[in-house]
């Protein structure tokens, strides 16, 4: 009997304190991190939300209650969001820019980054601390001098201009990113490719590319974000152009003031938000991964 | 010697064909024979990007240096160089000095509050977990960094325009929150448009948009740490707070220091948000940036020399910031390698 209790209070001193601690200071911690992180998602997820709701509401609805839902779900807003505001051809104009800006971008700063990290010829130094200044100084300073060098090339008010601009801008962080990609790949692939008979653009294109495309990924994400949501730049060498998304939107709710449609202007804002957001949600493994590539260096 | 220069390619045809084998190995050829393929390949990979890159990021920004020391006003091909006539007008322009202090507070307070809050949100997902056993994160600490992420993907425009209705003094989600609270006394409070809470609402709305990333960005660095310093760490008796000052913020010290230059560089320029929120630079100019009077001055008043001199005192500040922020990383000693 006292033996077997002994045995008894042995595995419990040598089991408790670990379940013991497990239910208490670790519940706490546990239930106020989730607490603090759950009011942090609130806080994200509530304007969202309330933003999807208000879209289907008149403006008299909206104003009436902030918080009541839409009397019945029209999508009219939307309709006049997209083709009489014009967020409909803005969003188009934002795919053709985007996206011819984006593959122009990953090949020429592959390119550019290949050559760079894995030729020495003199120069090489000068033109990486030339990509490094034009990573450092802010968009602004350019911003004057651009727009006349754009009027004078006729590419003024231009998509062609505005997807060349984009290019320019987003080939420093192309380049910085793979630079260190390519150095990474081993040599010796390099060599057997030419030992192979590749001339140099063969064994970039059918070897090093393909070796890449982790990188590749990873900085194309980044690129589209950034290009898509560039406001500055539309703004002031676009000004008279075919607007893009960012830009339309940002007139659209410029002449709010005046011709009060709030419903419309929430139903641009989702349109806006929504496209990207499920893009990202699908994505989302990749992009973390991408985030703790990009930072580990 | 890099692999490079010993490197030899089937296509360099003519001397290394011809060379004997008996030929000493050591020789090292300085000049390849210059191909079709490797003109070509130079001239496209290194030129067309180059080509770009100077026309239109590099040749804008030397320009602008130039055309701050003119009193250049657009359109005419007149201009005449007046030194450093327009910094002396910048500089006694008090709403340019109002936008510099502005931008100046925005500098101090929102890469701080955005890194202390996305540390402490990073924190707890990845170290909330039970403190016993293997260390773990917090349960589906996968959901609240993908919702906390969400505010990234969306453009900052849309952020501003979304935000200010949000503020809205009658119909705005904010106000009706509070009167639902039972706080009347903001029934129809105007957060942007009173000048004690213009910039405090403004920063939330940039907090608000960066918080997920950088807590992204912090998680993948906390991530980065072997389990086994944690591990150690515990058995030494440190505690959940304790670990996360002495162990995890020195060890991903580079993460908070890029942070803090990005969120420093973005809070010099914020023309974004501020042109969404408050176009016309807020109640008083409480919350006109530096950027934004450059814009107005340069497409609006025309005035491209003063506007230039404008940019350049721009890009002067995002200098020193960034010397700061490495200095002081530096003195208080950052460069240390803490994970030995």
């Amino acid at each position: 009997m006292t033996s077997k209790l002994a045995s008894e209070q042995r595995t419990s001193l040598h089991f408790n304190p670990s379940k013991s601690a497990t239910t208490t200071s670790d519940k706490v911690v546990g239930a106020v991190s989730h607490t603090a992180l759950t009011i942090w998602s609130l806080i994200v997820i509530l304007p969202l939300l309330w933003t999807f709701m208000s879209s289907f509401k008149t403006s008299s609805e909206i104003f009436a209650s902030p918080f009541a839902l839409p009397s019945q779900w029209r999508f009219d807003n939307y309709l006049r969001a997209w083709s009489e505001a014009g967020i409909g051809s803005y969003f188009l104009n934002s795919v053709i820019v985007v996206g011819s800006a984006l593959v122009i971008v990953m090949v020429l700063g592959a390119m550019c980054a290949y050559v760079l990290a894995r030729y020495t010829f003199p120069g090489s130094r000068a033109i990486y601390y030339l990509m490094l200044a034009g990573l450092t100084f802010p968009i602004f300073l350019a911003m004057v001098p651009l727009f006349f060098i754009m009027k004078n090339l006729g590419l003024l008010n231009t998509l062609p201009g505005l997807i060349l601009v984009y290019v320019g801008f987003a080939l420093p962080f192309t380049v910085f990113f793979l630079f260190s990609f390519f150095k990474s790949l081993p040599f010796e692939i390099g060599e057997a490719a030419s030992l192979d008979g590749a001339g140099e653009w063969r064994t970039f294109f059918q070897v090093m590319l393909p070796m890449a495309k982790p990188g590749l990924a990873s900085v194309a994400i980044f690129n589209f974000l950034g290009l898509w949501n560039q406001f500055l730049i539309p703004v002031a060498i676009n000004a008279a152009g075919p607007r893009v998304l960012s830009q339309g939107l940002a007139a659209f709710a410029g002449q709010m003031g005046y011709a009060v449609d709030f419903g419309a202007l929430f139903a641009a804002v989702t349109v806006t938000v929504v496209p990207v957001l499920i893009v990202y949600v699908i994505f989302q493994r990749q992009l973390q991964g991408s985030v703790s590539q990009g930072t580990s260096k | 010697m890099t692999p490079v220069k010993t490197r030899t390619s089937r296509n360099d045809v003519g001397p290394t064909a011809v060379v004997p084998e008996s030929a000493p190995p050591v020789v090292r050829r300085r000049r390849k024979p210059l191909t079709w393929d490797k003109v070509s390949f130079f001239g496209v990979f290194l030129g067309l990007p180059l080509a770009i890159y100077i026309v239109f990021v590099i040749s804008p920004f030397a320009q602008a240096f130039y055309y701050s020391m003119t009193d250049w006003s657009g359109f005419s091909s007149k201009m005449n160089f007046i030194g450093l006539e327009n910094y002396r007008k910048i500089f006694t322009d008090d709403i340019f000095m109002k936008a510099l202090g502005n931008n100046i507070l925005l500098v101090i307070f929102l890469p701080i509050i955005t890194i202390i809050l996305s540390l402490v949100l990073a924190t707890l997902v990845t170290v909330g977990g039970s403190s016993k056993g293997q260390i773990k994160g917090l349960r589906n600490s996968s959901f609240y960094r993908v919702v906390s992420f969400f505010p990234y993907t969306i453009p900052a425009i849309a952020i501003g325009i979304m935000w200010g209705q949000i503020y809205d003094p009658s119909g705005g989600l904010l106000n009706g929150m509070l009167t639902s609270l039972g706080l009347d006394q903001f029934k129809s409070y105007a957060w942007l448009g009173d000048k004690s809470t213009a910039m405090i609402a403004t920063m939330f709305v940039i907090v608000w948009g960066f918080v997920g990333f950088y807590m992204v960005l912090f998680v993948a660095g906390i991530k980065g740490i072997p389990a086994e310093t944690f591990e150690a760490a515990r058995i030494d008796g440190a505690g959940r707070f304790r670990t996360a000052v002495s162990i995890t913020i020195p060890l991903i010290r580079d993460n908070i220091q890029t942070a803090y230059i990005y969120m420093g560089i973005l809070a010099l320029d914020a023309f974004v948000y501020m042109a969404a929120l408050n176009p016309g630079g807020g109640p008083d100019n409480s919350t006109l940036v530096m950027a934004q009077q450059l814009f107005f001055t340069a497409f609006t008043k025309s005035q491209f020399g003063l506007a230039s001199a404008m940019g350049v005192v721009l890009a002067i500040a995002t200098l020193i910031f960034s010397g700061i922020v490495f200095l002081v990383n530096r003195l208080t000693g950052g460069d240390k390698d803490v994970s030995n």
